[in-house]
């Protein structure tokens, strides 16, 4: 912060006044406002930005001088808005300064882990180097560490992280993300990441009723609206949906969404005669969502699988 | 000698402090860092061994300060220089270029002459300890 005084501590902090003018506040009811569930999950960034907050005040009064640990891991089922909160916990902390520029990069095992013997560390240096100053977000972080090959390249770059967690602690925050049972199984084989990281934040699945909410707003967000029959179909999708394999959450309502609209482009390209109203181009109604494959029992292959199974 | 090239090079050198703050001012503008060294400093020798590719996708002065202590730890009598190179089409060069490490004791330039036909003579000057 620039308005800090570097000659003299301040005697007294104003807590409320220092969470306003942070912007914290504002980061706070933003996520409120755009992420619709994940109760839990808000309560513990609201914790840990209390936390920060006064980390903040008593290193201004010279009561702390480290920088704490912020390498956090965020456990949840896909689609759970894990990278949309890392996003914002990445503003968070450049609006109480633990982040000089608080962009967020966003990898995977692919990003990190070389092909042949010595490409790997160049290639993690590389992708530390762009994270500096910022939030590195590592997807699925779990797929770094390969226990039944022993002459894995992922090793390498779990070293290379673990030393730059460690050493450049005020440059850079580390999120990882993945799978819960994964994640602590990757933990367990890990113990230097389970010492590293402070916090853990668990998401859990949304309920049917959110992922509807969360289709509403998706739509809205591109102008567009359900009328009450297709309100009606999409809770019956979701339902079923949910029971089928590779359901990822909001990702799967963004899917099904974006089919809908190409359904309801088709049937409005074949069955309209004559100019259509903004009512008409912006509803999606109830057969652009009865027509989808779920309804049916699924992808082909996944049938064809379970048939196979079945016999 | 001290060798003078490229930006600052008439001020005392710069602390680290500095230099991440011109890397800062380098990365406001948009322009690409890279990090380059070399054992001989004639104003003639354009060429410097590069230091790793430029680096064109850094946010913060830190990753190219990386790069720049890695570098000075393996060559800690070796010039190093700071170079900005602005990728705008038009542009297309070096913006700024600053030494950011010397060798501890630093190399003369020597100026040597010799005769030449018809009593002509020639300057040339080399680098020597």
């Amino acid at each position: 912060m620039s308005d800090e005084t570097p000659t003299a501590s301040p005697k007294t902090v104003d807590l409320a006044a220092e969470y306003e003018s942070s912007g914290v506040a504002e980061v706070l009811r933003e996520l409120d406002e755009d992420l619709i569930g994940l109760a839990p999950v808000k309560q513990r960034i609201r914790e840990t930005a209390a936390l920060l907050l006064v980390d903040k005040a008593r290193r201004d009064l010279g009561l702390a001088q480290e920088t704490p640990t912020l390498h956090m891991s965020f456990t949840g089922n896909p689609g759970t808005g894990k990278t949309t909160v890392a996003r914002m916990m990445a503003g968070l902390l450049h609006r109480l300064g633990y982040v000089r520029k608080g962009h967020l990069v966003a990898v995977t095992r692919d990003d990190l882990v070389g092909q042949y013997i010595g490409h790997t560390a160049p290639k993690t240096r590389e992708v530390l180097k762009k994270a500096m100053g910022g939030v590195l977000f590592i997807d699925e972080a779990y797929y770094l560490y390969k226990p039944d090959n022993e002459r894995d390249y992922g090793q390498e770059a779990i070293e290379i992280l673990l030393q730059v967690m460690e050493n450049n602690r005020d440059d850079l925050v580390v999120i990882m993300a993945g799978y819960a049972d994964r994640m602590d199984r990757f933990f367990s084989a890990n113990p230097g990441f389970r010492s590293r990281i402070a916090h853990h934040i668990d998401f859990p699945d949304y309920t049917d009723g959110e992922l509807l909410q969360i289709a509403n707003s998706m739509l809205r967000g591109q102008n567009y609206a359900f009328d009450e029959a297709a309100e009606r179909a999409m809770t019956d999708y979701i339902a079923l949906r949910r029971e089928q394999p590779h359901f990822a959450n909001a990702r799967s309502i963004r899917n099904a969404l974006d089919r809908a609209r190409l359904r309801q482009a088709n049937r409005l390209f074949s069955e309209s005669a004559g100019p259509l109203g903004v009512e008409a181009l912006s509803t999606i109604c109830e057969p652009d969502i009865r027509e989808s494959r779920v309804f049916q029992g699924g992808l082909d292959v996944d049938r064809r699988s379970a048939d196979l199974a079945a016999e | 000698m001290r060798i003078t090239q490229g930006c600052f090079s008439f001020l005392p050198d710069l602390s680290d402090a500095q230099i991440t703050a011109q890397v800062e001012y380098i990365l406001g503008r948009d322009w690409a860092v890279s990090v380059e060294y070399s054992y001989d400093p004639h104003p003639r020798n354009s060429y410097w061994e590069m230091w790793g590719n430029p680096m064109f996708d850094l946010r913060d002065a830190k990753g190219a300060m990386m790069e720049f202590e890695e570098c000075r730890k393996a060559h800690p009598e070796a010039y190093i220089r700071i170079l900005a190179f602005d990728n705008t089409r038009g542009w297309e060069t070096v913006m700024m270029s600053f030494i950011a490490n010397r060798p501890s004791t630093e190399p003369k330039i020597h100026l040597q002459r010799t005769d030449f036909q018809g009593r002509a003579q020639k300057y040339a000057w080399d680098v020597r300890t």
